[in-house]
């Protein structure tokens, strides 16, 4: 299955879930939080949503900015 | 020091940080003890990058008792500022948003029709809006009746450090504003600061002016007293302008003349 993290192509395994995937870029765990195909999807659905072939994700923080 | 109320919440210092810029936490710190400060701003990017952040950043604004105020800088449209409000949101737990929707990447300027349009958005989705806008007292207008809580008017380009292009515009928006009005953008020194206090703007928000001083501790306090004392000079009432004759303070009567 390919999917993309950040902008990243990445192939992963049927049934991987978005927090699987997510956990390949970041072992953060507060101050995060993912869109899956342009939506916000909620930190406490990602561990039981799995991803789709083609799926987006991004996973954001927050930097130094004005 | 007074009080003065944005999004909902009583703040003491009129100053308002931006953490981009500085070269380390460690600066940034210093800056946000010196400056007073009781509301910074982060931007949202993704993870791994090179940017400063993370947990670190957000620890030290905690540890210097500042709110975060999460911006959607670096957004070209709407659909992208409400997605970058909504991800902040999220992962900070504040529905503050300071609302970022520039035109280009060259000037950084406000585009207009984006920018109300994402306001529009978010207020009904239950965002405080902050929106960073162009020094039109129309448009603030606009945002004003949007819904949102207060306007930031630019005072020059971002980073330009070029100061208050248009007090006119910037005192008019003030006088016409029922909402904070806070000058964004262009601050390049302390006068700078206080002149947007004088004009009648109840706070300044200041990044790249600090961060990027020579001394950014040191350019914190400088700010820090010209807010305060452009808002006292303010609340002072100034004297009139005399475009066509001098008034002498020196009583007229008495002089010694031939």
């Amino acid at each position: 299955m390919n999917v993309t993290i950040n902008g990243e192509p990445r192939e992963v395994p049927a049934g991987t879930t978005v927090e699987q995937l997510i956990r390949q870029v970041t072992t953060q765990d507060k101050g995060i939080a993912a869109a899956l195909n342009g939506e916000v999807l909620p930190q406490r659905a990602w561990s039981a949503h799995p991803l789709a072939d083609r799926d987006q994700v991004d996973v954001v923080t927050a930097v130094q900015g004005g | 020091m007074s009080t003065w109320e944005l999004g909902g919440r009583q703040i003491s210092s009129r100053l308002i940080t931006g953490t981009g810029g500085a070269t380390s936490l460690d600066v940034m710190s210093k800056v946000l003890k010196s400056s007073g400060s009781q509301v910074t701003t982060v931007a949202m990017r993704r993870v791994g990058g090179y940017a400063l952040g993370g947990g670190s950043l957000l620890d030290i604004i905690r540890a210097a008792g500042a709110e975060v105020l999460p911006n959607t800088a670096g957004c070209h449209t709407a659909a992208e500022a409400l997605l970058t409000a909504r991800l902040a949101r999220e992962a900070l737990a504040t529905d503050w948003v300071k609302l970022e929707v520039v035109a280009d990447d060259i000037t950084l300027l406000p585009d207009p029709v984006e920018l109300l349009e994402a306001a529009r958005t978010l207020v009904a989705d239950g965002f405080t809006v902050l929106p960073y806008t162009n020094d039109d007292p129309v448009l603030a207008q606009h945002l004003e009746r949007a819904g949102c809580a207060a306007v930031m008017p630019l005072g020059a380009p971002i980073g330009s450090g070029l100061g208050i292009r248009n007090p006119h515009n910037i005192a008019m928006i003030c006088e016409q504003a029922t909402v904070p009005v806070i000058l964004d953008a262009g601050i390049g020194t302390a006068s700078d600061a206080a002149l947007a206090m004088e004009l009648g703007c109840d706070g300044v928000l200041v990044a790249s002016a600090i961060t990027r001083a020579a001394d950014p501790e040191a350019m914190a306090t400088a700010m820090r007293l010209a807010v305060e004392a452009g808002r006292a000079a303010r609340e002072a009432g100034r004297i009139e302008r005399r475009w066509h004759a001098a008034l002498a303070s020196s009583p007229a009567e008495g002089r010694i003349t031939s």
